[in-house]
């Protein structure tokens, strides 16, 4: 994503864009597209568990995982947001 | 197919029907504000929703009879390929955690009702907001008209959607009387009306999804039994194409569509007005992201919902009867297994399903007419009630064209009304995704770049027939370039992003005017009052250009 244009300087003392929660927080957020996106990887029966073939009950499980992933990076991401406005608050 | 009158599912259906129906009404008093005149009140219910409220309210609004009727009909017509929605509805929510908190707090600040309004801000462009407001109201029609098919096919397995014989009057009769009292709650309550119905319609539906999904199976033989079945009849060739009917797995041909058609629809899902709509209508940024989190478990009942396909397969519903409507099959399977009273329950639970997000609709298309095009091209002095008034009257307006859309077009794709909706919302993404995260892109090219990725999806979704319709039969094309199918939203839209990239390059190096730009990147990431003074720090989200404004931004 292109940055924006000059009229909002930053100051010079703000904390870094790229941060460890960030990046991570975005790797959890990315995963479930790679696995769902890639449907060769997923698309046969077998194994199939209570009867469902795979192609099914293994989409239908991403979305606990995919749930549990969103909420991890949510709370880096509140966490981070915390931090900051702690440092904020002279 | 049956078509004698079921007395006592009907009975039931009829009496949720009047209880929702008095709930509605009931709701304009609920949480009561000071001015129900005042276009915050009756299109965002006053901007007050908590967590589970939206969670609710979302829910309602998203999960339509697009999961309850079209999903596990086009299960039941192809199999696999229809599984699509899954992983659409699962990737949905990682992409909506992106943007959708930003667009909450610059609403917020700013006081926006829609997309448009934001747009307006954001790039100074009365002509662009205007073009966003349009293909929000275009793209929502077919999408209404969807939530009417969905009550349709269960006042036909009632027996009530009148045979063949009948006129068209009295055979769409008991629909314009459904449809009637929609418009009249929503015309009196507002998104108050929906957002206490949802309550009702998630209720039944967990409901009947728990007793559906297990029962049935247990009716049929188990899950193994069901699979075979299906198997077998998605194996016998169809005598006028050689072509199988479908498969249980997606063959490699068909994974880039099932892919784009996942990912196209998850990107159009949040841009929708009436996902906006719910999403303003939360009172913090945190409501948001929580919802972002807990939404998926609609996904579940999604999923199990279109698994009802292959066991409408199974029980052999509509077998050998040529031209089936497969809108049909999943309320015929309710019908065929279910004793009566249930069958009844579930009915409703589908009718209300399609009935709360119908009302959120058009709620929302109407807020979109009155504030971007009514307000902005026609009437600049518009005072709050008077807006609220033209939202109300269009409202009603939406509905008719949406009633006009099903009463006239073909019913037995109904998935493709979605898909052909997505196609054209898809093409607001620049400019409102891209707008909340940069500047950069110039509004003259996000003008140029939007009508592109309209014309060609437009062109394209005409292009393609079906073997009961010869236009906008379909939803996929041939990707240029890859040479596979793909959805033709998505490929529109990467057409779109190229001309606005190489545009904007253009626009920018001949120093074309940029408009002013009324937010600033505070307003981004501004939290509700009460909750701890606004962040001053950078865009809160992974992956997003920093830089905060020193000057506290006052919300």
């Amino acid at each position: 994503m292109p940055t924006e244009p000059g009229e909002h300087p930053q100051p010079p003392s703000s904390t870094p864009v790229v941060t460890l929660s960030r990046v991570a927080a975005g790797v959890c957020l990315i995963i479930p597209f790679v696995a769902l996106m890639w449907v060769g990887s997923y698309s046969r029966t077998s194994p199939s568990l209570i009867g469902i073939p795979f192609f099914y009950w293994y989409q239908l499980a991403w979305v606990p995982v995919a749930s549990l992933l969103t909420y991890t990076a949510y709370l880096l991401v509140r966490r981070e947001e915390r931090a900051r406005k702690g440092g904020d608050a002279r | 197919m049956k078509n004698d009158v079921n007395g006592v599912a009907l009975g039931v259906f009829v009496f949720f029907f009047l209880a929702v129906t008095a709930v509605g009404f009931l709701a304009a008093r609920w949480r009561r504000a000071d001015n129900l005149m005042h276009l915050d009140e009756w299109g965002l219910g006053g901007r007050s929703f908590g967590t589970w409220v939206t969670w609710f309210l979302l829910g309602g609004d998203l999960y339509t009879a697009y999961t309850f009727v079209a999903v596990p009909a086009a299960i039941y017509g192809a199999g696999a390929s229809g599984f699509f929605a899954v992983p659409y509805t699962i990737v949905a929510y990682p992409l909506v955690f992106l943007f959708l908190p930003r667009l909450w707090s610059v609403s917020h600040k700013h006081g926006y009702v829609t997309s448009s309004d934001f747009i307006r801000g954001r790039f100074d462009s009365r002509l662009l907001s205007v073009a966003v407001a349009l293909t929000g109201i275009l793209a929502t029609m077919p999408y209404i008209a969807l939530q009417l098919v969905g009550i349709q096919a269960v006042l036909d397995v009632l027996g009530i959607g009148g045979g063949d014989s009948t006129n068209w009057f009295v055979k769409d009769l008991p629909l314009l009387i459904a449809f009637a009292l929609l418009a009249a709650y929503t015309y009196s309550s507002g998104l108050r009306a929906p957002a206490l119905i949802a309550f009702v319609k998630d209720a039944l539906i967990y409901l009947v999804i728990a007793v559906a999904i297990i029962y049935i199976p247990y009716k049929l033989g188990g899950f193994d039994d069901i699979f075979h079945k299906a198997s077998t009849a998605y194996a016998v060739k169809n005598p006028a194409t050689g072509k199988p009917r479908g498969a249980l797995t997606v063959a490699p041909a068909g994974q880039w569509s099932y892919a784009t058609l996942a990912l196209g629809s998850a990107m159009a899902l949040f841009l929708y007005p009436h996902s906006v709509t719910a999403v303003l209508a939360g009172k913090n940024r945190n409501v948001i992201r929580r919802n972002t989190t807990i939404l998926p478990l609609y996904s579940l009942m999604l999923g199990l919902l279109a698994m009802l396909g292959f066991m409408a397969v199974a029980d052999g519903v509509g077998k050998g009867v040529k031209g089936y409507n497969a809108q049909l099959a999943i309320p015929q399977l309710f019908e065929n297994i279910f004793p009566s009273w249930f069958a009844g329950v579930a009915f409703a639970a589908i009718g209300i399903g399609a009935l709360v997000p119908a009302a959120i609709m058009s709620i929302a298309a109407a807020n979109l007419f009155t504030r971007n095009i009514y307000k902005d091209v026609f009437r600049p002095q518009a005072t709050a009630a008077e807006e609220t008034r033209v939202s109300k009257l269009v409202s009603l307006v939406v509905k008719v064209g949406a009633l006009a859309f099903v009463l006239s077009m073909d019913k037995t794709v109904a998935i493709n009304f979605q898909l052909l909706g997505g196609i054209w919302i898809l093409q607001t993404v620049p400019a409102i995704v891209g707008g909340l995260f940069t500047r950069w892109f110039h509004r003259w090219a996000l003008l140029a770049g939007w009508a592109v990725g309209m014309a060609y999806g437009t062109w394209k979704a005409y292009e393609q027939s079906s073997p009961t319709q010869a236009h906008f039969g379909g939803s996929a094309a041939n990707i240029p370039g890859i040479g596979k199918l793909g959805y033709i939203g998505l490929t529109a839209f990467v057409l779109n992003v190229a001309v606005v990239v190489v545009l904007t390059l253009v626009l920018r190096a001949v120093r074309a005017p940029q408009g002013v730009d009324r937010t600033s990147l505070a307003d981004y990431t501004v939290e509700a009052e009460g909750e701890g003074k606004p962040l001053t720090g950078p865009g809160s989200e992974p992956g997003v250009e920093g830089g905060g404004l020193p000057e506290p931004a006052g919300a």
